[in-house]
């Protein structure tokens, strides 16, 4: 009975789990996803500025919303990933996802400040000030203190194994700060309006203003998997320089 | 057990503690976290006493805005539909600014208990339309209060 269990199950899970299979993956992927996220961001800025219509009430200023909205829930889930990551590399001990939350952290500190800084630039004319400090703009400032501390705290200590599963129990900490972030506009009074867009909702905007906003969204999508990629590529070929596979690989023709 | 099963087990129990900590840190700032007041809170007293600045957000009351002779003080009502409260500011509104629109305004209440800002916010709400749909809005709300 065992033997035809083993048998029907012919995908080996594990097998993604090694730099040496993802290696040749990620460079297949990248090219590809960074081309996708010039096409959709083409599309998505033509949409956004010359489809979708003025707002009603703050006219043209409303368009930085095609960045600032993709960028912010950019800066969210690219946490959630890294937590995701650090959970499986704490729990199966693979090296691999330590790897994988370390490439993505960068990409989510420059989203973290796009979305603050456009967010400052469309504050100033429509509130009348930079900046408040108010829940949401203030957890949304700490997520990129978390960044930081995330990828110094990794830097710092030299000892591979230490350095991973030390930054990754700061990322598992630092998550308390998403839902804080999230759910900021419901739970306190705050200068920032609440969410626009939500799974539970139809939209409450223009539905040209929607499509430039998702199309902006897959595109930043597209561009935080190439990054990633890219710089797993780069981790992997520093960690693994002295393994057999790597000297195959390039040296294969 | 397994090496793997005691690390999810550890993992679990932490997250656990960290969520019901932080639940609780939530719950401790909560007053800390507010970033204005509405006017009802004003007007009984529920706002501490020994904070020196605070702010009071609400609606701007139609009709109510007033420009004084010299252009640059204005007074207008903030109203959460239940309480109102006088507003006094000397200075440039935001461009946002609208009557029957939301506004956040930072300052003291002098012994009137008029509300003499040093700061005013215009507060956006998360609706975005073509002016075109906005008017279609206005107009068959307005419809509707006249067939009431």
């Amino acid at each position: 009975m065992k033997k035809i269990v083993t048998e029907v199950i012919p995908l080996n899970f594990w097998k993604y789990s090694t730099p040496k299979t993802v290696f040749p993956i990620a460079s297949k992927v990248i090219p590809m996803a960074f081309l996708f996220a010039v096409i959709l961001c083409v599309a998505g800025i033509y949409v956004g500025f010359f489809v979708a219509p003025t707002d009603f009430q703050q006219g043209e200023v409303y368009r930085i919303i095609f960045i600032h909205v993709p960028s912010a829930w950019m800066s969210m889930f690219i946490y959630i990933i890294i937590v995701f990551w650090s959970l499986m590399g704490l729990i199966f001990n693979t090296r691999l996802s330590f790897m994988m939350a370390q490439s993505l952290a960068p990409t989510g500190a420059v989203m973290t400040v796009i979305a603050l800084w456009t967010g400052a630039l469309w504050g100033k004319p429509t509130w009348g000030t930079w900046w408040v400090w108010d829940a949401r703009l203030t957890s949304e400032l700490i997520l990129l203190f978390l960044y930081i501390g995330y990828i110094v705290l990794g830097a710092s200590i030299d000892d591979i194994r230490r350095s991973d599963r030390t930054s990754a129990i700061l990322a598992l900490i630092g998550a308390v700060n998403i839902p804080i972030i999230y759910f900021s506009v419901e739970w306190w009074s705050t200068l920032h309006q609440g969410a626009s867009i939500s799974l539970t909702a139809a939209p409450k905007m223009a539905a040209s203003m929607f499509l430039g906003l998702c199309l902006m969204s897959l595109s930043f999508w597209m561009y935080t998997i190439g990054a990633a990629f890219y710089r797993l590529r780069i981790v992997i070929l520093k960690r693994e320089k002295s393994s057999t596979w790597l000297r195959e690989f390039e040296g294969a023709p | 057990m397994k090496p793997r099963q005691k690390r999810f087990v550890l993992i679990l129990i932490a997250s656990c503690l960290l969520v019901v900590a932080s639940v609780i840190v939530k719950n401790v700032f909560n007053d800390n976290l507010v970033f204005f007041y509405s006017p009802t809170e004003i007007v009984s007293g529920d706002v501490p006493q020994k904070k020196k600045l605070i702010r009071v957000g609400g609606m701007v009351v139609r009709d109510s805005v007033v420009r004084h002779q010299d252009n640059t003080t204005v007074s207008f009502i903030v109203s959460d539909n239940v309480n109102a409260i006088k507003v006094h500011y000397e200075g440039i509104l935001p461009d946002l600014f609208r009557e029957g629109k939301g506004v956040v305004a930072q300052g003291k209440l002098d012994q009137h208990g008029d509300f003499m800002a040093s700061q005013v916010l215009a507060k956006h709400d998360e609706n975005y339309m073509p002016p075109e749909v906005a008017d279609l809005l206005e107009r068959s709300k307005d419809q509707k209060i006249l067939g009431d």
